[in-house]
């Protein structure tokens, strides 16, 4: 009798070992030849699994869906990789990232978010990682990654082209969520939510002389072009032309803690706060 | 059935390890709480930093999102880690001087004693003040609950002129060891720590004690100043720090003497194999030959005659993907006077020189996960030359070995738990009490070592 209920047992638990590897394998090893490729570089999913457990897997989860242990803890809320929806991008609204993108957002890190910089991972690390980060969402199997926007070279900055930029700001209505100041306090400011209904805050520009996807004037220029997915904040791609942009770009360096000569300009100017209500001249 | 039976323990304990090894890798309190990542971001098993968490620490605890100042915390938040370790250790070593009828300390016989046992306890508050300005401060007890120290306490301001090439700390702290002792992997008595980070020459020593130096303690933590700076992916680092020859005492107990700790190190990416690093340091200074008598006692805080020492060396991480070795050489020079315990208002004896030292370690490392470390260390110290020529060249030469492993079957973002096993053997030429031959100690260590 105990013979045979050692028996019973010793298979009921091999069969439990057996049934758990399969389960964590069939996870595992779905998607698990996705590549990134950036520049030389090629990333694994396979290689970049054990990165993502020791790096990611406490905010975005084991599953990718940024359900990790300290999600509920953290704000804003870790990105969901299995919609294979990211704000930091230079393609086109509504396109995946490449992979060049991915790559400088886990070195860039997410300002204002617990995202850090990821800059002392070696690239192959950042590479491999993305590759892992890619697998959770099947949009990277079956769609490419939109064409990346061009930049075009930026120009000289002027009084004119601050003014330009400051009616920008009010035309194409900048202030109803980041406030005639740019401080994040416009009139929507309080109804804003991601594409998961979660309430989020517009960039508050006085507080730091970065952005969530980047530093420079070129970064800004592309968050208007591609806008950041997932967020309020659309794509002006159909609406600015790229001078109307670089203008744009201009008058928000004026609202940022920084020294720069469009802020030199401004202050020369006297350039006061937009009145959303004037009448157009 | 027979085999069915041998078989089913092997396969319960396969399945424990499997589903602990499932589990996500997750800790380290006070951080871990403040920003929600899990401990083995920054640690390739607490407390052994990674790359990640060497940058976030020469950062001033922080990563730079603009989320760093306290502000963002939620009011409770308090940033406060206790570790402790209870367990068992067995401790042996071969000579000890035991009296006899022949008189005091007049027979030497081997030891050995066993039980359960505690660590002393630390209390590890660090974070940011504000941003840019970071903080530690570390209570710590000994084990036996009644004496109480400051380990460290420290305000360090952050990338003073907006670069992270100018930090500047001032308190007790850790000289700037990439190789450190305090989150050292090993933990028994007799090889836990580095041999080379607390070596004297044995010649200097009178019944375990220095006869006048106190003052060089690399692996202490020390009071003073320190200006360091890295680049922005940490990739290359320096520090210079000034501090008092005291050996990390409060009220200033030796006098007035200055050491400077240099060092500085580059490190390179090399693909798949991980970050590789090289560096080296150079620590000189002064300490007093001789204080002031009161009631035939060194009278605190009136050290002078200085007498000057250094070491000076070089240090590498390497990694090979999993495997990871930790290689450190030191040269030691101590002044004359030191070697000879001869105050500087006295004469030196016949033929004293400078006593001077080579050493080195390696410690090698196989993190199979987050949650499973192999690690071993070979440790060697050579006296070049002894203060007096008399001294056999051997005296004072120390050969140390330490093999230990960490299971951390819990690594949550709130608390962190490891079994930890050690075995160390450390034997030093000379070091007997009574027959002045070779002592060889051992430790066997089974812990938990916790924190939350």
């Amino acid at each position: 009798m105990r013979a045979k209920l050692a028996r019973w047992l010793f298979f009921v638990v091999a069969a439990a070992v057996f049934a758990l590897c399969a389960t964590s394998w069939g996870q595992e090893s779905q998607g698990m030849g996705m590549e990134s490729h950036i520049g030389k570089l090629t990333g694994h999913a396979r290689a970049g699994a054990p990165l993502y457990r020791r790096f990611c897997i406490g905010c975005h989860g084991s599953l990718g869906d940024g359900e990790g242990e300290n999600a509920m803890w953290i704000d804003p809320k870790p990105r969901n990789f299995t919609l294979g929806i990211f704000k930091c991008r230079s393609t086109p609204s509504g396109t995946l990232p490449t992979d060049e993108d991915l790559f400088e957002t886990i070195a860039r890190g997410v300002l204002n978010s617990n995202m850090p910089q990821w800059r002392p991972l070696t690239d192959q690390d950042r590479a491999d990682l993305i590759a892992y980060v890619k697998h959770f969402s099947p949009r990277f199997v079956s769609e490419k990654p939109g064409p990346p926007i061009q930049v075009p070279p930026e120009p000289e900055v002027t009084a004119e082209r601050i003014k330009a930029g400051q009616a920008t700001f009010k035309r194409i209505e900048c202030w109803k969520c980041h406030g005639v100041e740019g401080r994040g306090n416009g009139p929507s400011a309080d109804t804003l939510t991601d594409d998961q209904n979660r309430p989020i805050k517009p960039f508050n520009f006085h507080d730091t002389d970065r952005f969530k996807c980047g530093a420079s004037d070129q970064d800004l220029y592309k968050i208007f072009m591609t806008g950041l997915d997932g967020t309020p904040m659309p794509s002006f791609m159909d609406n600015l032309k790229p001078d109307d942009a670089w203008d744009l770009v201009f008058y928000l360096r004026t609202l940022q803690p920084m020294h720069t000569k469009a802020k030199d300009i401004a202050q020369q100017l006297g350039l006061k706060p937009i009145n959303p209500y004037a009448p157009a001249k | 059935m027979a085999g069915a039976r041998r078989g089913l323990p092997c396969l319960l304990l396969l399945a424990f390890v499997f589903l602990g090894s499932l589990r996500p890798a997750v800790a380290i309190p006070a951080f871990a709480r403040k920003y929600g990542l899990p401990c083995s971001a920054c640690h390739e098993a607490w407390p052994k930093l990674n790359v990640f968490g060497q940058t976030f620490k020469d950062n001033g605890y922080q990563l730079m999102n603009d989320r760093d100042s306290p502000i963002w915390q939620n009011p409770s938040y308090w940033p406060v880690t206790m570790r402790i370790t209870p367990h068992w250790h067995r401790e042996s070593v071969n000579k000890v001087g035991v009296d006899t009828e022949a008189g005091f300390n007049s027979a030497e016989v081997k030891t050995m004693s066993h039980g359960f046992d505690l660590s002393g306890l630390d209390i590890l508050s660090g974070g940011t003040l504000y941003n840019n300005i970071s903080f530690l401060l570390v209570p710590s007890f000994e084990n036996t609950g009644d004496a109480f120290s400051f380990e460290s306490a420290w305000v360090r301001f952050d990338n003073l002129l907006k670069t992270p090439w100018l930090n500047f700390k001032v308190g007790k702290f850790e000289l700037d060891n990439i190789i450190s002792e305090k989150r050292g992997m090993t933990l028994s008595s007799q090889g836990g720590g580095y041999q080379l980070y607390h070596f004297i020459p044995l010649a200097e020593l009178v019944n375990g004690s220095p006869v006048i130096n106190t003052f060089v303690q690399l692996g202490d933590n020390q009071l003073g100043l320190e200006v360091m700076g890295h680049s922005k992916n940490d990739r290359t680092r320096y520090s210079v720090a000034v501090i008092s020859s005291n050996d990390g005492g409060v009220n200033l107990p030796n006098g007035n003497s200055y050491s400077t700790y240099i060092t500085a190190s580059q490190a390179f990416d090399t693909g798949k194999l991980g970050v590789q690093r090289v560096g080296g340091y150079f620590f000189a200074g002064e300490a007093p030959t001789f204080y002031l008598q009161q009631n035939g006692a060194n009278l605190a805080g009136t050290g002078t005659g200085n007498k000057s020492f250094h070491r000076e060396g070089a240090f590498a991480l390497f990694y090979l993907k999993k495997l990871d070795f930790s290689v450190y050489y030191q040269h030691g020079w101590d002044s004359p006077y030191f070697g000879t315990g001869t105050g500087a208002n006295q004469t030196l004896p016949d033929g004293a020189r400078a006593a001077t030292w080579n050493g080195a370690f390696v410690e090698t490392h196989y993190t199979l996960n987050p949650q499973l470390i192999f690690i071993q260390r070979s440790e060697f110290v050579r006296m070049s030359q002894q203060p007096l020529p008399g001294i056999p060249s051997s005296f004072g030469n120390i050969d140390a070995y330490t093999f230990a492993t960490r299971w951390y079957p819990i690594m949550f973002s709130r608390a962190g738990l490891a079994l930890h096993g050690e075995y160390s053997l450390v034997r030093q030429q000379g070091a007997a009490p009574v027959s002045l031959t070779s002592l060889t100690g051992s430790s066997v260590f089974l812990g938990f070592d916790f924190d939350f």
